[in-house]
């Protein structure tokens, strides 16, 4: 007997009773599209992640203070900012060294509040050096950038993230506007153009920048908290690890300095998340074997209930094959069914999700979804298509 | 005459824990064609069982069936249902049409497993369906039918592949006494029309309608006359 034949007589059972061929499926659907989900949500958050870190600069290289290890993930050492020996010298230093390292620039943060006529904002002032934003990819995108003179005269200039000037000024004239920051008039130069929202250690909105050198004065430090290296692409990242490296180990002691690039930093959190994913994944998994458990049950049944079906159609010339592959294509053609609902679920969920959220639907999950829901209807619907094509013909047409 | 089964020194032996007990004990009887037997008996007799022998749902313990010249006796399932598709045609007391399932593919059923084509199929069955005067009834479900229609639709798919031997298992035990007339006079004329039909009937005025009675009794056959 023809497949085709076979495969048109389980098309027609399941459309016999839609409502329960609908319930059977509804535990594949739940399944699958909650793995697609699941899996979505993880990797877009992986990739949100990552992207910020790339918009902060791609291919930086940062010299904290201290110890700083990355080797226990997030929970490792934390950089020693307060007792940091850095200084602006070696970050002019290391931008003359030329090579690997395309620019070099030191930055302090002073938390602080920031004032404008009765307003004001608690944020993070960075004190910067002019290549700060070349290293940092950061646009000013209206007024000027700071300067190598602002910096060399420590002048009180400051620039602004567009949030700032929008908690500030409103809708009124911000450039040439004098502002407090922590007790000194600072005077807005320009406004960083907005990038979205926030991002992970940066947040561009509420960002103020000001020449490092006027950040040493409010201090009262000689020194700098970090060093950014802007490395000359992704490959000349080590060669940039090793030269710093090699000028710090004249410099400091071991302990006094850690040179770091946001791609380990990056790729500890994305291994991290990954771990995240896979365990939703696999949470949502275990409702796709409870859906596949759920289509053996309503064969099991369905087998009974046509035990005279499965004795008249032996009767009248069906072999056991026939009888098992007829009743195998039902489920599996059931769990393909579900499993196809679910990535259409599944797929238009993430969608909605990402008006509001990072998701991003993965071929994999959709493969692993559709792959483990089908795997599902052949596994549970074995059994029951063997027991229909063990059935006596006799006492299937016996069955009341 | 040419025989279409025999039946020789058939034996079907069934064991219940301990005990053996013989359904059928030495059965020897040959039906040739054009024969209309019935087959009658009260329960427990063994007629069932040599009903199943007969259709080749089952098989006998010892003894020989020679169906169409072939030996039938220890087929494989596989082979059997080849051999029912082929040469028999089946019709029961409770029909045993597919539900939600219309007519036309009710009679079409037996010729998919026989891997006949769609159209062909539905020709044959179409012209099967007008064979038993149900012309106009093709896309009837049976909840759309009477019983007596229903039990048309049976033949009618008994029928389609043209058996050497149609069997029938009290065809009338589930129609009203008028409709139990029509299909008994249905199964008449099939006969007239050179059919080989095999009755079996608990009831002595069916099987008055057949040309020929094989009773049986405890397994044995008590009589056979021919009329």
């Amino acid at each position: 007997m023809d497949i085709t034949e076979i495969f048109r007589l389980s098309i027609k059972a399941i459309l016999s009773n839609k409502l329960r061929a609908f319930l059977t499926m509804l535990g594949i659907i739940i399944g699958v599209s909650c793995v697609i989900l699941l899996v979505a949500v993880g990797q877009g958050l992986q990739l949100y992640i990552t992207q910020q870190f790339e918009s902060l600069g791609a291919n930086t290289v940062a010299v904290l203070p201290g110890t700083v290890s990355l080797e226990n993930g997030l929970s490792g050492s934390q950089p020693n900012f307060v007792g940091s020996k850095l200084t602006l010298k070696m970050a002019d230093d290391l931008d003359r060294l030329g090579g690997p390292i395309e620019a070099a620039g030191g930055a302090s943060q002073i938390p602080s509040t920031i004032q404008y006529k009765g307003k004001s904002k608690y944020t993070t002032v960075a004190g910067i050096t002019a290549n700060y934003s070349d290293i940092r990819n950061l646009t000013v995108g209206s007024g000027r950038n700071i300067s190598t003179t602002d910096v060399d005269s420590a002048r009180n200039v400051a620039v602004i993230g567009d949030g700032i000037r929008e908690t500030l000024f409103g809708q009124s004239d911000s450039i040439g506007k004098d502002i407090t920051i922590a007790d000194n008039k600072f005077t807005v130069i320009g406004i960083l153009e907005n990038k979205g929202s926030g991002g992970l250690g940066l947040d561009i909105n509420s960002f103020v920048a000001i020449p490092i050198t006027a950040a040493q004065r409010l201090n009262g430090s000689t020194t700098i908290q970090a060093m950014n290296i802007k490395a000359r692409s992704k490959e000349d990242i080590p060669a940039a690890i090793d030269l710093a490296k090699r000028y710090m180990s004249k410099q400091l002691k071991k302990d006094e300095y850690s040179v770091l690039d946001q791609q380990s930093l990056v790729s500890s959190i994305n291994s991290i998340l990954g771990i995240v994913t896979a365990a939703l994944g696999g949470i949502a998994a275990i409702s796709l074997v409870v859906g596949g458990i759920g289509i053996m049950n309503i064969m099991l049944v369905s087998v009974t209930e046509r035990t005279k079906e499965i004795g008249l159609r032996k009767a009248i010339g069906a072999k056991p094959n026939d009888i098992l592959i007829q009743f195998l294509i039902e489920a599996v053609v059931l769990s393909l069914v579900g499993g196809g609902i679910g990535i259409a679920l599944g797929y238009g969920g993430s969608l909605l999700i990402q008006r509001a959220f990072p998701a991003q639907v993965t071929f994999w999950s959709v493969a692993l979804a559709f792959g483990v829901s089908s795997a599902v209807g052949i596994i549970f619907g074995v059994a029951p298509a063997i027991r229909a094509s063990r059935l006596e013909p006799i006492e299937a047409l016996r069955y009341e | 005459m040419s025989p279409v089964i025999q039946l020789t020194n058939v034996i079907k032996t069934y064991t219940m824990g301990d005990t053996t007990f013989n359904a059928l004990d030495g059965v020897t009887v040959t039906i040739q064609k054009g024969d209309f037997a019935a087959i009658v008996g009260p329960s427990g007799s063994g007629k069932s069982t040599l009903m199943h022998i007969i259709g080749i749902l089952d098989r006998p313990t010892s003894g020989k069936v020679v169906l169409d010249d072939h030996d039938v006796s220890t087929l494989t399932e596989k082979e059997a249902a080849i051999v029912r598709n082929k040469n028999l045609g089946f019709v029961f007391q409770s029909f045993n049409l597919l539900p939600r399932t219309s007519a036309v593919d009710n009679v079409a059923l037996p010729l998919i497993y026989a891997g006949i084509n769609k159209t062909e199929r539905t020709k044959r069955a179409q012209e099967a369906l007008v064979r038993v005067g149900l012309e106009g009834k093709f896309d009837n479900t049976p909840a759309q039918l009477s019983g007596g229609q229903q039990q048309r639709v049976a033949i009618a798919r008994a029928l389609i592949n043209n058996p050497s031997l149609i069997l029938a298992d009290e065809p009338t035990g589930n129609l009203d006494s008028k409709s139990g007339r029509e299909i008994l006079d249905f199964f008449k004329e099939l006969n007239r029309n050179g059919n080989t039909i095999v009755l079996v009937t608990h009831s002595p005025e069916v099987a008055r309608e057949a040309k020929r009675v094989i009773e049986i009794k405890d397994g044995k056959i008590e009589r056979d006359t021919h009329r």
